[in-house]
């Protein structure tokens, strides 16, 4: 092995890199905050929503979870416009970060609604609790609690995922990576910096979530 | 210009059997690779656990397209040129290994450890143990969720079209930069793996009910 690395562009870069790690961590927040919004009326919709509500759920998720993200990004960034739709990279990848996040999503949080056993709701409506201390004290935390796993997992699926909105170069981690590249040429040492960038926010990510969980989350559960 | 006609429609069809050529490739390569993963990971070598988990923990915790850019642009640092057809199948082998090693991981930890125990009393060793008693039983359980990450697999390979890679995804790219009707061709290519993934999501759906209602009993 001949080669002789050359990581001195990379670090002089490390504004940049700073500034599209950033970028990549608020893209990936707000499509979570946003697609929860979606999964929370599409979970309603598909749990107690009527049936042709139902039927468009159950359609808008089969068809996210059966093609890539790379296509439904292209689809947003592309065809949308072609329709007439103006908008910037950064906000397709956005959308589409959202809906795709709210597919998943609604099927966590339906499976967490459905993980409270309807005796335990009967049972605090004839203690006399109003509706919503019911929702607070007996549905909201055991609920919370039996998804939080699969929830926090999704988004650092969607964080990593979430590299490839530099295919319509919006201005996250990896579209740095690229403009970085193709201005010095020292590909390989980019992107071995930047996939070490996004181990560390993996791993930064699912330790603070474990924190979150021992300090909310973490008591014992019926057996 | 050229016009959406059947020509181009045919083009990104024909370019389906490349995304299917490449997901079995990353399937059969990432079954051997899982495996080992899985025997490394549920193994009483402190070693070979520690390896796999860190295997694990890097392509699990990284974007599968910078793997891709890695190893594409890792090959010249080594003083090998990757064309995308491998470059693209080594980093989906590595990738679906990571994850179909941690799926098998879970399968095998699944069955009671009194089979471990028992094959022992026999006399069986690591090899016989594990091929004759072990890993059967872990296959019916794994079947479900495998196939549930086959869909995984296939999407996965619209990356490679990143690279260069003349799969659906960047026949889709190639047509739209030649007519401009992305709508049209981003329905197609989104249409092809749908046709795809969805009767694969649907199998694994039926195995794991029927997994279910079997438990069940």
């Amino acid at each position: 092995m001949n080669y002789n690395f050359q990581f001195h562009d990379v670090f002089a870069a490390w504004p940049l890199l700073l500034q599209g790690t950033w970028i990549t961590i608020q893209l990936s927040l707000t499509a979570t905050v946003l697609g929860l919004a979606v999964a929370i009326v599409c979970a309603w919709a598909k749990t107690s929503g009527p049936a042709p509500a139902r039927w468009v759920v159950n359609a808008y998720i089969e068809l996210i979870r059966n093609t890539p993200f790379l296509v439904q990004l292209f689809f947003f960034f592309f065809a949308l416009p072609a329709l007439g739709l103006r908008w910037s990279a950064h906000a397709a990848a956005l959308v589409a970060m959202v809906v795709n996040l709210g597919a998943y999503a609604t099927e966590i949080i339906r499976a967490g609604i459905e993980s409270v056993p309807r005796g335990q709701i009967e049972a605090g409506l004839a203690l006399n609790l109003k509706r919503h201390q019911v929702f607070r004290h007996i549905i909201l935390k055991p609920a919370l609690k039996a998804i939080y796993p699969a929830l926090t997992s999704q988004f650092i699926l969607l964080m990593l995922s979430s590299a490839v909105v530099s295919a319509i170069s919006a201005d996250d981690l990896t579209s740095v990576a690229a403009n970085l590249q193709s201005q010095t040429f020292r590909s390989f040492e980019i992107y071995i910096v930047v996939t070490g960038i996004y181990l560390a926010l993996a791993l930064a990510f699912s330790a603070l979530f474990r924190f979150v969980y021992q300090l909310t989350l973490n008591y014992p559960d019926r057996r | 210009m050229r016009t959406f006609g059947f020509p181009e429609f045919l083009f990104i069809l024909e370019a389906a059997k490349w995304t299917i050529a490449l997901s079995m490739i990353a399937f059969a390569g990432g079954a051997v690779g899982g495996l080992l993963v899985a025997l490394g990971r549920t193994s009483e070598n402190a070693f070979a656990r520690r390896a796999a988990a860190v295997f694990v923990q890097i392509f699990q915790g990284t974007p599968l397209l910078l793997q891709l850019f890695l190893v594409f642009f890792g090959g010249p640092v080594l003083g090998v040129d990757l064309n995308p057809w491998i470059a693209a199948g080594i980093a989906l082998i590595l990738n679906t290994s990571a994850f179909l090693g941690e799926i098998w991981r879970g399968c095998i930890q699944a069955i009671p450890h009194g089979q471990t125990e028992a094959a022992h009393a026999l006399g069986l060793h690591y090899f016989a143990r594990m091929r004759d008693v072990i890993l059967p039983q872990a296959f019916k359980i794994a079947l479900p969720p495998t196939v549930g990450y086959m869909v995984q697999v296939v999407k996965g390979t619209s990356l490679a079209a990143i690279i260069g890679f003349a799969e659906v995804t960047r026949a889709g790219q190639i047509i739209n930069n030649a007519t401009f009707q992305p709508l049209i061709v981003f329905s197609l290519v989104a249409a092809i793996y749908f046709a795809l993934c969805w009767p694969l999501s649907l199998l694994a759906a039926r195995m794991e009910r029927r997994q279910a209602a079997a438990l069940a009993r």
